[in-house]
């Protein structure tokens, strides 16, 4: 009696999955629940959650799994379900099919095709005799495989079929989403997606990866050589250009321009063109000696205005407005200000004409740094030889072994789709009647779907047979 | 000529076409409605006539590329296929009143792209990212199925009003309720695609226009339909119930190849051009609903009782998922604060 019970479980259990009701909730869930996530922005920063939803709105969005919910497990379910639904389906209904799809020998029933609602009955002023050759010669012209069938009186049937293997056509497209989230799950277990930016001319082989999960190394550096770019005259971006090599043992083993659209490929890693940035302009570095020329720029809070002038250290300069001198004293590579490191500096005496002399320290990396002082002038240096710009390329890393398969899945399911919604599995039936004067000829059509077209056709088969009769009587 | 004057005048001549179906069909002119087939011809010629012309004066200007690379070059081509569709379904079942429910899509798509202050015909060089013959493909695929969606949607409205007329006098008080729910929200949603994003109007306003739309057409229908004779004859020119809800599924099997077609394509230049054929953002996720939408119709029709009606609701739900996929995701919210010295390419 358990056993019997548990049998019954199991029955339900796989009807229950074998059900295409099951697909229509599913499919239906998937649909409303995806809208979810094109609503409420994905894998934000936290913060611009609490700003847009407030911190309990945020917390809610959490629990919910909303802020990242195409990778939630709810809507993973939702996938597996459908996968699961799916298989049971396919698995179900093909078994009841494949003896018909793979029988040694088309099987024709004449009850079947008579009760069919896709006939066509002609007659003609042709003995049944040369009816009987025109079924066989436009038969045989399109179907390769003629079975005759006795059929009442004596009389015999010539049935043919075609496309018997587009029945296979739905399990085919079945089968392609099957691959397709397979393809999906294998990327993203053995796949990672991230990015890194390169100033030209530096190497790297960590990328920063993209779900948070911290970096990785890669089996070769990367190398920017030079990073260019290029406008329309509208100002419209027109190209983005990294020349890139790859190195390993501080050898290049492969080298490459790409651009948008055309991506570096090498061993199973693609570096793609994803952004750009320029860089701050370079400063000198801790220790290194002073700039050969100063370029001081003066804003007098009196009229508003910004001077440049040029110096060295040592040098004496004359403000404009009549507002004093500046005296250039020394280069510090290490400069304090209360305790916190300002880098390279520039200490300086500024003189207002009958005021006593003030000393600065004029940091090069802080442009404001004077303003603080809130002097008659804000005075702020940076080394005068201008730095050729320099550019970062920005390159998203990836590597994603699931990717043929998903392609794959990508051409079956087309193929598939194409056989299952415009091929059909067509059998036809052709019968020969004696008339008082001549003959009939009945066409008789059973298909799996598209009923309407092989109508069409059954009707022009008929025409086309009592005209190849026609011809044929009067030769 | 221009370009852009041909297209415009084209609209016109799909606003005519219109017209001249719909006139046909409710004033029984045979004539109006042969002059509208005749129209849709001019109108589908100069179409593909200003396709070409535009093609050609990309390259002229030196950026030289197939017109199919912003908002205004996909409508153009969107209403060069529906009035494909159309030519087509109408040659093949010989119906002329399809054109009344079919024609007016094609015309708004052109309004849009012509009038709406939102939509620049300008020719615009292609950016990086739009540098890729699968994005051409990708286009052409979503756009030939987006029109077959379109004329299963008209198709779909017909049966429902079919229906509708049908249990005017019967019983099915509810389900006629229903069905007469599912127009007035669609004619609100065109009335405001109309008054709100073709010409521009506020958003108040746009929806009042609507309403009003609404209301226009729904008395002229309650006029229409008050004498059993009216009604009876509106109707018989209409194909069988049978045989709209059966080109219905025709026209959504055929959508469903393209629209996925068209989902594979983008999915591939999303893989060439930014390494990850998938990536949940929501114009993706919306032309990835739209899919289920159809998948979904496609299987619910292998259910008992699933045929006719709810089948027509599928479609109508599935073209409004086609229209935010194209038009409403720009709608959106986004929380996006892009970093000021990182220029994402896109
Ligand atoms: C996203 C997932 C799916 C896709 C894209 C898909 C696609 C298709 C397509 C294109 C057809 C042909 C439709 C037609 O004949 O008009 C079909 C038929 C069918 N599908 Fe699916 N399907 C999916 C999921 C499922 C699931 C989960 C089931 C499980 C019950 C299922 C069961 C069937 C059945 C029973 C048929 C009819 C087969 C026949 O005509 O003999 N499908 N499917």
């Amino acid at each position: 009696m358990a056993g019997g019970a548990s049998l019954v479980i199991v029955k339900r259990l796989f009807d229950f999955f074998a059900s295409v009701r099951l697909t229509v909730g599913v499919l239906l869930s998937l649909a409303v629940t995806s809208i979810i996530g094109t609503v409420i922005p994905q894998n934000e920063a936290p913060a611009n959650y609490v700003r847009a939803f407030g911190l309990q709105g945020y917390r809610l969005l959490e629990a919910l799994d909303l802020v990242d919910m195409y990778h939630a497990w709810w809507f993973q379910l939702l996938l597996l379900l459908l996968v699961l639904n799916i298989v049971v389906c396919s698995v179900e209904r093909l078994r009841a099919t494949w003896p018909i799809i793979f029988a040694r020998k088309p099987r024709y029933r004449l009850e079947r095709f008579e009760k069919s609602a896709i006939q066509a009955e002609l007659s003609a002023d042709v003995p049944p005799e040369a009816l009987r050759q025109a079924v066989q010669s436009v038969l045989g012209r399109r179907f390769k495989r003629l079975a005759t069938l006795p059929a009442a009186d004596g009389r015999e049937a010539v049935c043919a079929e075609r496309w018997r293997l587009s029945r296979l056509g739905v399990y085919v497209v079945h089968l392609s989403v099957v691959l397709l989230v397979a393809g999906a799950m294998i990327g993203g277990l053995f796949g990672f997606e991230g990015y890194v930016n390169i100033p030209e001319g530096d190497a790297t082989d960590t990328v920063v990866l993209r779900d948070g999960s911290g970096t990785r190394r890669l089996p070769f550096a990367i190398r920017c050589n030079d990073f260019s770019l290029s406008f329309y005259p509208n100002g419209a971006p027109k190209e983005y250009r990294s020349s890139l090599s790859l190195l390993r043992g501080g050898r290049v083993i492969h080298e490459k321009e790409i651009i948008v659209n055309d991506p570096l490929r090498f061993e199973g890693i693609n570096i793609f063109q994803s952004s750009y940035g320029k860089l701050p302009p370079p400063l000198p570095a801790e220790g290194a000696g002073p700039p050969e020329r100063l370029a001081v720029h003066v804003l007098s809070n009196h009229s508003g205005r910004t001077y440049h002038q040029e110096g060295a250290i040592g040098d004496q300069l004359d403000l404009p407005e009549g507002l004093g001198t500046l005296r250039l004293d020394a280069y510090r590579p290490a400069a304090e200000f209360m305790g916190q490191p300002l880098g390279p500096a520039v200490e300086a005496t500024l003189v207002h004409p009958g005021q006593e002399p003030i000393k600065l320290t004029l940091p090069l990396r802080f442009a404001a740094f004077d303003k603080m002082r809130r002097g008659r002038v804000a005075i702020a240096v940076a080394s005068a030889v201008p730095m050729p710009e320099r550019y970062y390329t920005g390159l998203q890393v990836t590597r994603d072994p699931g990717v043929r398969v998903v392609y794959v899945a990508f051409a079956v399911m087309i193929i598939g789709c194409l056989v299952t919604f415009f091929m059909s599995h067509q059998q036809l039936c052709v019968v020969v009647r004696p008339r008082r004067r001549g003959s009939a000829v009945a066409v008789y059509g059973v298909t799996n779907r598209n009923k309407m077209a092989m109508h069409r056709q059954v009707e022009l088969l008929a025409r086309r047979i009592v005209a190849a009769a026609g011809q044929t009587a009067r030769a | 000529m221009t370009s852009s004057l041909l297209l415009s005048v084209t609209t016109f001549i799909y606003g005519l076409a219109a017209v001249l179906y719909i006139a046909g069909w409710v004033f029984r002119r045979p004539l109006a409605a042969r002059l509208g087939t005749w129209s849709v011809w001019a109108a589908v010629a100069g179409n593909a006539a200003g396709f070409i012309l535009r093609w050609i004066e990309s390259y002229r200007m030196g950026i030289g590329h197939a017109p199919l690379s912003n908002l205004y070059e996909s409508l153009v081509f969107f209403a060069w296929t529906i009035g494909v569709s159309h030519l087509v379904i109408e040659h093949r079942y010989r119906n002329r009143v399809i054109g009344a429910f079919t024609l007016p899509l094609a015309f708004l798509a052109m309004a849009y792209a012509s009038l709406s202050p939102y939509v620049s015909d300008r020719i615009q060089p292609l950016i990086p990212a739009l540098k890729s013959n699968w994005l051409i493909a990708h286009v052409i695929t979503c756009f030939i199925g987006y029109a077959a969606f379109a004329v299963g949607f008209g198709l779909s409205i017909m049966y429902l009003l079919s229906k509708i007329a049908a249990a005017a006098d019967g019983r099915s008080g509810q389900r006629r309720a229903a069905d007469v729910l599912v127009l007035q929200f669609f004619l609100v949603g065109l009335g405001l695609i109309l008054f709100r994003f073709i010409l521009g109007w506020p958003f108040g306003a746009g929806l009042a226009g609507a309403v009003a739309m609404a209301a226009v057409v729904d008395l002229a229908a309650w006029l229409l339909g008050r004498q059993q004779r009216v009604r009876d004859e509106l109707f018989t020119r209409f194909p069988e119930p049978s045989l709209m809800d059966l080109l219905t599924h025709q026209t959504v099997m055929f959508g469903f190849v393209f629209l996925s077609a068209g989902i594979i394509t983008g999915a591939i230049w999303a893989n060439s051009a930014w390494g990850r054929y998938w990536g949940w953002d929501p114009k993706e996720t919306w032309s990835l609903i739209t899919w289920f939408v159809y998948a979904t119709l496609l299987h619910a029709r292998l259910m008992r009782g699933w045929q006719g009606r709810r089948i027509a609701y599928l479609s109508i739900l599935g073209f409004i998922a086609v229209l935010f996929t194209y038009f409403g995701v720009n709608l959106l919210p986004g929380l996006h604060s892009y970093g000021a010295m990182a220029q994402q390419l896109r």
